[in-house]
């Protein structure tokens, strides 16, 4: 009998592996979600590590907020040019366009809850029955609860007394024509956990994720990048600070976070020592403790 | 480091949750803004300090309720180890909840209430427990704040819990006098109950060793994918991916392939950039054979030397997890691993009363129902025995219907 080492974060990898496979093998178009931020940036080589040297057996799915990081989009494009899959961008703003959504007003303004209608669309117009996501159950409470396979209605609706069992590894992946499933291979995962994967695995990040200087304001008690975004007004003061993002997302709603920490030991060292927890730093959930249940049953990621 | 994916079931006056929380807290698990928020809720426990089952209890519902209604997934890592917690519900109506948390479990955490003892709900958590096969478990004596921290009290209730234990053929049980209250035991040895030898709670899940990976013989890939690349450079490349169940394929082992029985040789495994010589459990790779066989998703490699069963006539026991009762007169789809085929409960051998553990015959099998049943599946399935080989003993049933989940199937024996 042969002897082997598969530590904790082996045993993570497999796992989600054998998600993604179970994916690819259960659902006729499925779609990787792809936001640019370092979770999804862990799908895409959990994915590359399941189907090479094939092709995925799914596009990449960009919901585009147009309030980006400069940054994310220049990592997006090089890296689907590095891997040579597809990607389809959904866009927040020709929603807008379109008169389905409404661009919030007010100092507090975000795109953050308008990307629920542009994926809804995106999903009804390729038809996908399944999209991967890179939420873990260690981000926030609700999640804490959702399955790995989770169903979605036709309104994209999550309802959390109605999940499916889930047991072993076994997933249940049947639904109803309009029905699609959400998919979180990275579940079990938690933020350091993510850290240290891209750091055993040297995968490149968006420079965001590292300290530099950038000019922000502070709003609610948190540092936002000062940008034309943000709707900010004479109260707000523009100060030159030493940052980086623990997310990225829309550029009105992410939170930086004061760092020197320009290399990824030091990002680990710092998360092992952080009192704020990921989310933390995404307005979007201070809204009310229940903010994130909320939102997930109106289908958000 | 590894993982040790341990399950909790307690009733709602328990302190279960109060016993996870303590064991973030005390683990500096909780960080700043989650503290933040507990801090800010009105719940609190009757001495002011705060409620640190909030921790765990995540939906609306159940902070409206304040009782925990699903299953929810609470991580923490020590130095030691990292620890992944499935939280259940301890109510009878929530027992395919605890059924679910407890089938990825290693270990499994008994709580009993100290001023109680071994109680109705007690015998209903053992018993999934021993019918989902986990082979560690801790009873924790909780609240022994509220007996005097005595001993009698602690020796009274091992007593009767090993005749439990025994009749439900656990083996490895471990006993821990605690307070989730005080933070007695939880992870600092407390010095209210000196007469107490063994290990704190969290000391004792640091070093058990759950055997986390299967080492038996029984080696078993259900194929999930066929990566057939079809690119001019990869013209004949053909690769099976999967993840190994259990047991260990080598380079130039014989294999068979189920159902259709071809055989063959490891001629290759793959896994991204490298090209191991072995594939063991809890790896997801990728296996090449040496003939051309065919094979799609849904056929399961094996090791030639130790098959698996075959059968399309399984005894197994069922747990029942929909609203909608059995019906034995339609057709459900069995999804073992990779494989769906149709099925139809062709008897009900006996229901198990779980407060009890009486059997009895029946005809229904209602929601949370659990028993014994003879399974009859369209194709036949290449299965191990629950207890010989979990990842490839258990099934779930999907009703059609509807596509939920609404069963959970042990095999136990194939019918002759």
């Amino acid at each position: 009998m042969s002897t082997y080492n598969f530590d904790y974060l082996d045993e993570l990898e497999a796992e989600a592996i054998h998600i993604l496979r179970e994916v690819a093998g259960q659902f006729e178009k499925p779609a990787l979600l792809f936001s640019g931020g370092k979770d999804s940036i862990t799908l895409v080589r959990l994915a590359e590590k399941a189907f090479r040297p094939g092709k995925f057996p799914f596009p990449l799915v960009h919901i585009d907020t147009g309030h980006n990081f400069e940054e994310t989009i220049t990592y997006r494009d090089q890296m689907v040019e590095r891997i040579g899959e597809k990607l389809i961008i959904g866009s927040v703003q020709e929603s807008i366009d379109q008169g389905k959504v409404v661009e919030q007003t007010g100092k507090n303004a975000s795109r953050n809850a308008l990307q629920t209608v542009t994926l809804l669309d995106t999903i009804a117009k390729y038809q996908f029955d399944a999209c991967i996501g890179g939420a873990r159950r260690d981000e926030e409470k609700a999640r804490a609860k959702e399955r790995i396979f989770s169903v979605r209605d036709e309104f994209g609706q999550w309802d959390p007394k109605r999940q499916r069992p889930e047991l072993w590894n076994i997933y249940n992946g049947k639904i109803h024509k309009g029905e699609n499933i959400r998919v979180f291979p990275i579940s079990n995962w938690t933020e350091l956990d993510v850290w240290n994967y891209i750091r055993r695995e040297k995968i490149d990040l968006p420079s965001i994720y590292f300290s530099h200087e950038r000019d922000c304001i502070t709003r609610n008690g948190q540092l936002m990048a000062a940008s034309p975004f943000l709707n900010m007004d004479d109260e707000d003061v523009v100060e030159r600070k030493q940052v980086r993002f623990r997310t990225v997302g829309d550029m009105s709603c992410t939170a930086a976070v004061e760092s020197d920490a320009t290399l990824i030991d030091d990002i680990i060292s710092e998360i092992s020592a952080s009192k704020i927890s990921e989310r933390g730093a995404r307005m979007d959930d201070k809204v009310s403790e229940a903010a994130m249940e909320d939102r997930k049953k109106g289908g958000y990621f | 480091m590894n993982i040790l994916k341990f399950f909790t079931a307690g009733s709602v006056d328990d302190g279960k949750s109060t016993l996870i929380g303590r064991l973030l807290y005390d683990t500096d698990s909780i960080l700043a803004d989650q503290l933040e928020a507990l801090q800010s809720s009105n719940r609190k426990n009757d001495d002011g300090t705060i409620d640190l089952a909030i921790l765990t209890d995540g939906l609306r519902a159940e902070r409206e309720q304040g009782i925990t209604i699903d299953v929810a997934y609470k991580y923490f890592q020590t130095e030691k180890r990292k620890f992944i917690i499935a939280d259940t519900p301890g109510h009878i109506q929530y027992t395919r909840n605890m059924v679910t948390g407890a089938s990825t479990a290693n270990l499994a955490i008994i709580l009993i209430d100290a001023r109680n003892g071994v109680v109705e709900q007690t015998i209903r958590h053992s018993y999934i427990v021993s019918l989902l096969g986990i082979k560690h478990v801790v009873v924790c004596i909780n609240k022994m704040d509220m007996v005097d921290y005595s001993e009698t009290v602690y020796s009274a209730i091992i007593e009767k819990y090993k005749v439990l234990a025994q009749q439900l053929k656990l083996v490895d049980v471990t006993y821990i006098p605690v307070s989730a209250l005080k933070g007695d035991n939880i992870v600092q040895n407390s010095g209210n109950m000196d007469w107490y030898e063994g290990e704190s709670l969290l000391h004792f899940l640091e070093k058990v060793d759950t055997d986390n990976l299967d080492k038996s013989q029984l080696a078993r890939m259900p194929v999930q994918w066929v990566i057939r690349p079809q690119t001019e450079a990869l013209h004949d490349y053909r690769g099976y991916a999967g993840r190994v169940l259990s047991g260990t394929f080598n380079l130039n082992d014989k294999v068979t392939v189920l159902p259709s029985g071809a055989s063959s040789t490891v001629e290759k495994i793959e896994f991204f950039d490298q090209t191991p010589d072995a594939a063991h459990a809890g790896q997801s790779v990728i296996i090449h054979l040496k003939d051309d066989v065919d094979i799609s998703r849904g056929d399961t490699i094996v090791n030639a030397s130790a098959l698996p069963q075959e059968s399309k006539l399984i005894e197994a026991d069922l747990c029942w997890m929909d609203g909608r009762a059995l019906d034995t007169s339609i057709m459900y789809n069995i999804q073992h691993n990779s494989k769906i085929t149709r099925c139809k409960i062709s008897e009900i051998l006996h229901k198990v009363d779980i407060n009890t553990l009486e059997k009895h015959a029946a005809d229904e099998f209602k929601l949370n129902d659990i028993g014994r049943v003879i399974i009859k599946t369209a194709d036949a399935l290449a299965f191990d025995l629950y207890d010989d080989n979990r990842a490839n003993g258990s099934a779930i049933l999907v009703d059609t219907r509807t596509n939920l989940t609404v069963g959970a199937l042990m095999f136990r024996a194939a019918v002759e």
